[in-house]
């Protein structure tokens, strides 16, 4: 009979470590032999980093790649995804296909965005182009809504067009490098209100890509009506949606805590606008979070000890495109009322299924593939082996006209496939 | 065969005297006069050509939706010496009782000690109410072979078998513009992305500039004039909206269509078949004198707790104010008011609350006893959904599809039938609680119900 997994983990949610015992799995410290490890970003820098790290063992599995601030990092994010499409150009890529005014057809989905204060005088040209915009300032290694304010005035950030010249990233201090990015003031409104779409996706493998998106997204929403009216950019709570904002307004409701699921954000939208556009929308969705992964998938280190679960965070503007704003590489586990409790509970409670099969003591050897049955509420979202293989043995039912080619790997809806108008 | 004609005689009659003072006919009567333009027209067959002219321009078929309209609102003509509370309702003492029903809570359970047959239950009235037979007859649409949205969409099921064909066949009665049809198709249900222009047209609700005016009229009033009914609104929607996982995000369109609500005179009309009556207001010092008497609120209907849950769910289908405002309307004039007014009418709240009790003591007789024993009358768990018309209780889509069938039917007898199916459905768990308390837990979260398979196996699986 094998050992029971041995755990260990930084993070003190009570979603993550009812999951751990439930399984009936052994709490460990960190210095003794462990199998699991849920660690806090800090912690992995200290594993992987040059001077404090180890090795892993065959046995030992952790929630985090060893540098998913590739994809993590708002600035890393945006140049990663730059120079994939530059890359996907060169090659001739019809993926890259641009329109009249040179927009990338399929690959606009990040607002133009801008590294402070490197790339100041390049903002500054863009921002002249249309100066009664208005752009959001984020500070590069901050979450929770920390430190964003949204400006409409170049004197506004006037200290980060100092002359610096740094040669790297990784020379700057995390504390001044920003990102500046065209601020979306057309978001889609429901009910007045602005909302942004917080959605889990869980990473076992970068290189073959094999990623899921967990079905029960949802909705976060502004408690106060959106208006983009200048007067108003100061007041956060119009224009943030991190629940750790709205949380001190005063209208948030701890019931229901401005969540929806986006099983409600799909009724809503096939009811006043039609199947088809919300269909199109949330194969968008599907299809900017393959293709951000695409993006980093090269520069990622794909360590076989390592799984790591994501918060992307994506808005839909009015005209029902949706754009990503970040990845979060440590999505909040904290509930913020009892449907969430539920909800996160479950999210951990699939991610463990499928990164430690069976619920037990792990060998990083496997082939990362795990049954149909132990999904819970992921469903595929891309798997770029069987996308490469032949289709023909998948049990999807496809539509008459769907293309099976490198693009395919469709995420389900509920059970069902949904035809990828991908083209 | 005498009678029958005369009947109907009155019926046109009373539908062309209705329809006279309406904006369709202003616009028929404009559109006839403009036709007289075209050459198709030629005086000596004036009449044929314009009716010629009606029908292919589309003018006849908003026609037959309006009259369409009035026979399933107006109730059927009644002797024309009958005085017009009789059209209100026909009942002396249902009459009696409505008045003192307008000084309570509407959440009020008509309880008389006499018994009647050997009724159980909390209503002890004799009114007619359908017995399975008869109501399967009635949703003969929602039987086991015919195909269903609500049960035959979904993901287990290949959609060739019959949502295709259920979408294709909306979209049509879409195009044709024809309520009849539109209300005939809906039974089966409706697919998501046509259930906002079919309920529209059910409704026959129409989007003229006229319209869209008179809800800028409306929202000026309020902006004008405090009411104190709006403290009454504020209320109802932070108790209860506002804290619903579905509809808190449509918080301010809710008290945007309320307030207008209010201040609707044009609602005062629906008072004609509405066994009550809109509560008087007298200016100061002018007691009794009815030339100084005004409707307070404007539109004759003061709010109550839960309201807004009747607002709440048409926020999914309609994002534009003043549409959500008018399907609002039209749906509490022909439905929704009879949730909260005494009357005998079939749809009223006490032939439902009737019709539920009979129901589950008629085939769910052990239920019945059990839950009677333990103090757990079974219509003190189901008024509260009734009255809503389960808004609130069901899961939003669900809640749509319910409503689907209301429109359909023409009647609010299927939230009866629903509230009976749903203690059949838990009637296992219901059995071995000791209390009402532990009947109402059972009975408190029916946001995971599937409202159709729930009423298609009540109706037409359960042997009777």
């Amino acid at each position: 009979m094998a050992g029971k997994v041995k755990w260990v983990t930084d993070i003190e949610k009570s979603v993550l470590i009812n999951n751990f015992e439930k399984r009936g799995w052994v709490q460990v410290t960190e210095n003794e032999d462990w199998n699991f490890y849920w660690m806090s970003v800090q912690t992995i820098r200290n594993v992987f980093s040059v001077e404090t790290g180890y090795r892993l063992a065959d046995d030992q599995i952790v929630n985090h790649f060893p540098n998913h601030y590739e994809l993590t990092r708002k600035d890393l994010m945006v140049k990663n995804i730059k120079r994939y499409r530059k890359e996907l150009e060169k090659e001739g890529s019809p993926l890259a296909e641009k329109d009249e005014s040179g927009k990338y057809l399929y690959l606009d989905f990040v607002p133009i965005t801008y590294m402070l204060p490197a790339d100041y005088n390049l903002f500054v040209e863009e921002f002249r182009k249309s100066p009664s915009s208005t752009w959001i300032m984020k500070p590069c290694g901050k979450a929770q809504g920390k430190g964003i304010f949204l400006i409409n005035k170049l004197s506004q950030i006037k200290k980060w067009s100092r002359d610096s010249k740094t040669s790297s990233f990784m020379t700057q201090s995390t504390k001044e490098a920003y990102v500046i990015s065209l601020y979306i003031n057309n978001p889609l409104l429901i009910g007045g209100r602005k909302f942004d779409l917080r959605l889990y996706v869980l990473v076992s493998t970068y290189r073959p890509l094999r990623c899921y998106m967990y079905k029960l997204g949802f909705c976060r929403f502004c408690t106060v009506k959106y208006t983009p009216s200048t007067s108003e950019l100061d007041n956060m709570f119009v224009h943030l949606t991190n629940v750790a904002i709205q949380k001190h307004g005063e209208d948030y409701n701890h019931i229901h805590g401005g969540k929806w699921t986006v099983n409600n954000l799909r009724l809503y939208l096939e009811s006043t606008r039609g199947k088809e556009v919300t269909s199109k929308l949330f194969d968008e969705i599907h299809w900017i979070i393959v293709q951000s992964l695409k993006a980093v998938a090269p520069v990622m280190n794909n360590d076989k000890h390592c799984f790591e679960c994501y918060g992307y965070d994506i808005i839909i503007d009015d005209k029902l495109k949706p754009w990503l704003i970040e990845v979060n590489a440590s999505p909040s586990l904290t509930s913020s009322t009892a449907n969430d409790r539920i909800l996160k509970y479950n999210l951990i409670n699939d991610t463990l299924n499928i990164a430690v099969p069976n619920g037990e003591i792990p060998d990083c050897k496997w082939n990362k593939s795990p049954p149909k049955e132990v999904l819970g509420n992921y469903e595929i979202l891309y798997d770029e082996e069987l996308a490469q293989g032949d289709g023909a043995d998948r049990e999807l039912r496809s539509r008459p006209g769907q293309s099976l080619g490198p693009r395919g790997g469709r995420s389900r809806d509920s059970g069902r496939t949904v035809l990828t108008t991908w083209k | 065969m005498l009678q029958e004609e005369s009947d109907l005689a009155l019926i046109i009659a009373q539908i062309v005297q209705k329809l006279k003072g309406s904006t369709l006919y202003a616009q028929l009567e404009r559109q006839a006069w403009a036709s007289l333009q075209r050459p198709e027209i030629k005086l000596e067959s004036l009449k044929e050509d314009i009716k010629e002219f009606f029908k292919i321009s589309g003018w006849e078929k908003k026609l037959q939706n309006a009259v369409y309209s009035e026979l399933n609102v107006f109730p059927l003509p009644s002797h024309p010496a009958a005085p017009p509370e009789h059209l209100k309702e026909p009942l002396v003492y249902m009459r009696k009782a409505q008045v003192l029903i307008n000084l309570r809570n509407p959440n009020y359970e008509n309880g008389d000690s006499h018994s009647f047959r050997t009724h159980l239950g909390l209503i002890q009235v004799p009114l007619k109410v359908k017995d399975i037979p008869e109501l399967k007859e009635f949703f003969v649409e929602l039987g086991l072979t015919a195909g269903q949205l609500g049960i035959d969409d979904s993901t287990q099921v290949p959609p060739e078998l019959f949502e295709n064909e259920h979408v294709r066949i909306g979209q049509k009665v879409l195009s044709e513009q024809d309520s009849a049809a539109a209300q005939q198709y809906i039974r089966q249900g409706s697919p998501t992305a046509l259930r906002a222009e079919l309920w529209a047209l059910i409704l026959n609700t129409s989007s003229q500039p006229e319209d869209i005016l008179y809800y800028e009229q409306l929202k000026t009033n309020v902006i004008q004039h405090d009411l104190l009914v709006d403290s009454l609104i504020y209320k109802d929607v932070k108790l209860t909206a506002s804290n619903d996982d579905y509809y808190f995000v449509f918080e301010d369109y809710l008290y945007q269509v309320l307030l207008c609500f209010s201040r609707d005179t044009s609602v005062l009309g629906h008072f004609a078949y509405n066994s009550a009556s809109p509560p008087k207001s007298y200016i100061r010092g002018k007691l009794g004198l009815e030339e100084y008497a005004v409707f307070y609120p404007p539109n004759g209907v003061i709010p109550f707790h839960g309201f807004s849950m009747y607002v709440a769910p048409l926020c999914f289908l309609y994002h534009e104010p003043s549409k959500l405002y008018q399907i609002f309307r039209e749906m509490y004039v022909r439905f929704f008011f009879r949730l909260h007014s005494i009357s005998s009418h079939p749809s009223g709240i006490v032939s439902l609350c009737l019709l539920f009790e009979t129901l589950l003591q008629t085939y769910l007789p052990q239920l019945f006893y059990h839950l009677r024993e333990i103090g757990a009358q079974p219509l003190r768990i189901s008024f509260k959904w009734m009255v809503r018309a389960f808004s609130g209780y069901l899961a939003t889509d669900q809640l749509l599809l319910l409503w689907d069938r209301i429109l359909g039917y023409n009647s609010l007898e299927i939230l009866a039938v629903l509230a009976a199916a749903v203690f059949a459905f838990r009637a296992v768990n219901l059995m071995e609680v000791t209390s009402l308390a532990a009947a109402e837990a059972v009975l408190a979260d029916l946001s995971t119900l599937k409202v159709m398979p729930l009423l298609q196996i009540f109706l037409f699986a359960t042997v009777t």
